[in-house]
């Protein structure tokens, strides 16, 4: 495989893992448009392991996830106090906050950025990302979902019929913190190079539309998001100077066409078929 | 020193007072956000640039600069939004991301990605009052604004439409059911909303004397923040919530350094979002409550 294709998938694999992290709260109705913050979060912490402390990687991401996690569950009891769009609002102020903390943090090299990472192969970074998907598929089948999917659909009547709402909203932000963490770490890994200004609003846009673009109902869905918006702008090439455009018209298309996004139930349902003929 | 950054804290204040409003225009009576909006004001910052350039007076700069973002507003709501009324409120937010990539894209692609520069002498005069230098430019900026809000406050309690407004936005059903027609209503505020924006952008690239097609983003989200701290439910809300953010923003220039401005700002936001979420000056009956 060339490099150029490598770096592709390489790309598709950190935003599917920013993806899902927006994937596992927008199930509990939460809608999150500052992932890009825990992303931050993990990318520094586990790069910090890596440089200074010089541990392997595989410690330095669960160090990472473990330390976003915290945070995560730290800022999502207080957002069980916001709903709908001013909870996005309040997201959105955290990640600008992060982005800015990390700005002025000089051990981290501030606004100059840090550098000396190891540099991962994809196979890592995609072993990481099956194995999360693999998570979040097995999650989807269990009672726990269920209770999250009452959330999303009725908090009040979840409430009602003895679910813990608090608790379970809380851990899928704790969860959700956590994937991003590591989206964070191997996207460190990969550039070899961080800067606050990689983990902006934009960072946390392109998770948020990987997700509603690729199916907000199935987790796989994150994928055929990620696969979109990393491939996309590269097949407008040819449009040169107007390819962005070209991207933004395709992208409202998408949703005027499919607001459930392109990967659904129904459509799943009819690949499984497909795929295994009785 | 310190009164001379209050001056330019309230000039930068006054820009975010009518680009939050813009934001809330469309927040208050529908719940979503338009991203876009950020967009608006850069577009009519290109455009006043233009008009200017072209040896027009700056009234007609706010014109054109206004009627242009109201009239890519118009297209906005028409397919961006109107389709997607009964999507969840994440949808219309990120069709109107796809609006924002195209106009930054197109305003690159026509006036280029690097910095537009006016000539400064054009709105460089100042006027010395005691210790502290105002340039006249800041105080149309202030004035500018006053008005537009004061005209945005009037037309919101006063007048048929703004009645209609509140009614759509209090329940779409009643008002519809009363003969409001909610999507022309829905068609106004996007308008009026990009008019605002567009002045907005008028004023600061004026001010500044320089425009790049990527100023959009930072002064939007900053405008949410204001949004959020001034309140949704209130047109004055904006008008001191936009100010209070600016003097906060250059002091923290002033006195902590450039990095720090947008922590203390989004602080004060999830601040007020989590002790007032109804924001300085909202109540939480009137004009729509939606949280």
């Amino acid at each position: 495989m060339s490099t150029y294709y490598a770096g592709l998938f390489a790309d598709i694999g950190i935003l599917m893992l920013g993806a899902l992290s927006v994937y596992i709260i927008l199930v509990t109705n939460q809608l999150s448009l500052g992932n890009a913050g825990f992303m931050a979060i993990g990318s520094y912490v586990a790069s910090y392991l890596t440089v200074e402390q010089h541990w392997a990687l595989t410690p330095a991401l669960i160090v990472a996830a473990l330390t976003a996690c915290v945070i995560g569950v730290i800022v999502g009891f207080p957002a069980l106090r916001l709903k709908g769009i001013y909870l996005a609002i309040a997201t959105l102020g955290f990640g600008e906050m992060v982005r800015s903390f990390f700005l002025v943090f000089s051990p981290m090299g501030g606004s100059g950025g840090y550098r000396g990472m190891p540099h991962v192969s994809l196979g890592y970074i995609w072993a990481w990302t099956a194995g999360i998907l693999l998570l979040v598929t097995l999650l989807e089948r269990s009672r726990l979902w269920l209770e999250m999917r009452a959330i999303h659909d009725d908090e009040t009547a979840a409430g009602l019929v003895g679910l813990n709402t608090t608790l379970t909203k809380v851990g899928a932000f704790g969860f959700s913190a956590a994937v991003a963490a590591i989206a964070g770490g191997l996207f460190a890994h990969h550039y070899i190079y961080i800067e606050p200004g990689n983990f902006g609003f934009e960072r946390s846009i392109d998770f948020v539309l990987a997700v509603i673009l690729g199916g907000s109902t199935v987790g796989a869905g994150a994928l055929v998001g990620a696969a979109l918006l990393v491939l996309l702008p590269e097949w407008l090439r040819f449009l040169a100077d107007w390819r962005l455009a070209a991207f933004g018209a395709m992208l409202i298309l998408v949703l005027l066409t499919r607001p459930q996004g392109i990967l659904d139930r129904p459509l799943l349902g009819l690949l499984r078929r497909r795929s295994k003929p009785s | 020193m310190l009164l001379q950054q209050l001056v330019n804290g309230l000039t930068l204040g006054a820009v975010y007072t009518l680009v939050a409003l813009s934001f809330s225009l469309v927040m208050g009576l529908l719940a979503i956000l338009n991203i876009a909006i950020g967009e608006l004001f850069m577009l009519g910052g290109y455009l006043g640039f233009a008009v200017i350039a072209a040896h027009f007076p700056l009234a007609a700069a706010l014109l054109i600069g206004m009627a242009g973002a109201a009239l890519v507003a118009l297209v906005i709501d028409k397919i961006g939004y109107e389709p997607l009324r009964h999507a969840p409120p994440i949808t219309p937010l990120l069709s109107t991301i796809g609006f924002s990539i195209i106009l930054q894209n197109v305003v690159t692609n026509v006036w280029g990605s690097d910095p537009l520069q006016l000539p400064s002498e054009l709105f460089d005069r100042r006027v010395s009052l005691g210790p502290v230098q105002i340039g006249v430019m800041q105080m149309v900026v202030v004035a500018v604004t006053v008005v537009l809000v004061a005209a945005v406050a009037f037309l919101i309690q006063k007048t048929a439409v703004g009645r209609a407004l509140r009614a759509v936005s209090e329940n779409r059903e009643v008002a519809r059911l009363l003969g409001v027609s909610a999507s022309r209503i829905t068609l106004f505020a996007f308008m009026l909303s990009g008019a605002l924006a567009g002045a907005a952008g008028v004023l600061i690239s004026l001010h500044y004397a320089t425009i790049t097609p990527y100023i959009g983003v930072d002064t939007g989200l900053k405008a949410i923040a204001v949004m959020v701290i001034g309140g949704t439910t209130s047109v004055w809300g904006a008008l001191i919530a936009g100010p209070l953010i600016g003097i906060a923003e250059v002091m923290t220039i002033a006195f902590g350094g450039s990095q720090m401005r947008d922590f203390v700002v989004y602080g004060l936001m999830i601040v007020t979002l989590l002790l007032r979420p109804q924001g300085l000056l909202g109540a939480r009956s009137e004009f729509g409550q939606r949280v």
